[in-house]
């Protein structure tokens, strides 16, 4: 298969694609939309399940997080490895 | 014999010359007030907590006295042979028959020039509207990339670089390494400034150093330091020396930090209160979602027991019902009409045998047929010669016409 799937997710980001911040953000616009909005059974059960994917992928990227540290000479970056 | 003299000049008792000169020299307001530099000698501290020194130059000495409530507030306290200047109000001991020196301050020389020029360029920039709070631009919530700007080999470093991988990992650091103490330093810190805002475009900048003493951190006074600050692009956090030094950099930076571990934490969230809140979002979803679905089933329950009230399976059973009756009813007319066509039948078959010819011929009659079975009922049917058949009760037998083939009038 040819990936040409990705033109279709324009309208719901792939997860993995999302930084702490728009995974983060995005959950707590579902927990609003939840909160506030009636939501049809079928449509609270699809933001659900983004939830909790969200909710995971946020726990994998801080579980797996290294701090990365560069060194700016001049133009160029060069690793950094200092001990902690 | 000896002349009294008319006036006689007053004669003074001790106590009452020293009283006068303390009173003198407490009215004189320059005194009273007044900075004396000198290098200390005779410095002690007995277990009263008062501090006594003398202070002296090359042709002069002047006793000092410091009571313990001011000397408990000195961050600095003296050697013998330290330059210092120590301020106070000059007075005199009467039992000692001396005047000294009150002091409440005392600091070291050359501080109090650096100081002075320290007020002097706070005042300017201020006055130009360089630490005017609406000036200072927020400071990311989370940042993606942090650039650092400090000493490469020192602790202010490893404390910072400490803290972001405790707190937020997921942030990206780049450090831009200078000088922060020495004639060179504020060049480098503004180089490493420009190179950061020019290069990386950070979303925060950490501007740090640990403690020192107050020409260590004398860089960070620096008015290009200030100006670089200022003109930063991306939002800086400065965390200089201790909790209790102010230096330009603090006033002019987005946000002051009391130390460099101090100026991490305010640049990025804990990773610890970001599971909590993401357990808490997940929670509520849960809540929520649950709480849906349970109405969601009630209502279901509701719109069934409702359903049942106007179900057609009711209507439908009392139809069968109905049905029922009805087919039993044409199945009772169905029989009754059988029965009736019966009797019907049976009442046409006695008439019928009445009226056979069957039941004639046994009575004696007799039926005259031609060949062909048309019966012969006139004798213009018949001609002389023509062979006939006849029917009796219990069979038939031929004849033939002899005569009589005229009507009898």
């Amino acid at each position: 298969m040819t990936p040409s799937k990705s033109s279709k997710d324009t309208t719901i980001n792939s997860i993995e694609d999302l930084t702490y911040e728009q995974a983060f953000t995005e959950l707590e616009a579902i927990v609003a939309a939840l909160e506030s909005e009636k939501k049809s059974l079928e449509e609270s059960m699809t933001l659900f399940e983004r939830s909790q994917m969200l909710v995971q992928y946020c726990a994998r990227l801080l579980d797996q997080a290294e701090l990365k540290v560069q060194q700016l000479s001049g133009e160029s970056l060069t690793d950094l490895n200092l001990p902690a | 014999m000896i002349q009294l003299p008319l006036f006689q000049p007053p004669t003074w008792s001790v106590t009452d010359l020293t009283r006068y000169l303390r009173q003198k020299i407490e009215e004189d307001d320059v005194l009273q007030d007044l900075w004396v530099m000198g290098e200390v000698s005779n410095f002690s501290r007995p277990a009263s907590g008062h501090l006594y020194f003398t202070l002296k130059d090359a042709s002069a000495s002047l006793r000092c006295v410091m009571w313990r409530p001011n000397a408990l507030r000195q961050s600095y306290l003296p050697l013998d042979g330290d330059a210092v200047e120590v301020h106070g109000s000059l007075s005199v001991y009467e039992t000692g028959g001396v005047y000294q020196l009150y002091a409440d301050t005392i600091r070291p020389t050359g501080e109090g020039l650096l100081y002075q020029e320290f007020l002097r360029l706070k005042a300017r920039l201020e006055a130009e509207g360089l630490f005017d709070p609406l000036r200072k631009r927020p400071i990311s919530r989370w940042p993606r990339v942090i650039g650092i700007v400090t000493s490469p080999t020192g602790a202010a470093l490893r404390d910072m670089l400490n803290t972001l991988r405790r707190r937020f990992p997921l942030v990206k650091v780049i450090l831009a390494p200078t000088a922060v103490q020495g004639a060179e330093a504020p060049a480098g810190i503004i180089a490493a400034l420009g190179a950061l805002n020019q290069a990386i475009q950070p979303d925060t900048i950490l501007l740090a150093r640990g403690g020192g003493s107050i020409e260590d951190l004398w860089a960070f006074n620096d008015e290009g330091v200030a100006r670089a600050i200022a003109s930063s692009q991306a939002p800086v956090i400065s965390g200089v020396g201790h909790e209790t030094d102010f230096t330009i950099a603090d006033f002019v930076a987005d946000l002051r930090a009391p130390t460099p571990t101090a100026a991490a934490e305010l640049a990025t969230p804990n990773q610890d209160d970001l599971r909590l809140a993401s357990s808490d979002l997940a929670e509520r979803i849960n809540r929520t979602i649950l709480a849906t679905l349970t109405e969601t089933r009630w209502q279901l329950t509701d719109l069934g027991n409702r359903l049942q009230l106007f179900s057609p399976r009711s209507r439908l059973r009392s139809n069968l019902q109905r049905l029922d009756e009805l087919s039993h009813r044409v199945v009772l007319a169905q029989v009754n009409m059988l029965r009736f066509q019966r009797l019907q039948l049976q009442n046409s078959e006695q008439r019928l045998a009445v009226l056979s010819p069957v039941s004639v011929l046994n009575r004696g009659y007799a039926m005259v047929l031609q060949p062909d079975g048309t019966l012969v009922h006139s004798v213009t049917q018949v001609n002389v010669g023509d062979p006939l058949d006849v029917r009796v009760s219990d069979g038939k037998f031929s004849a033939r016409v002899t005569q009589g083939t005229t009507p009898e009038d």
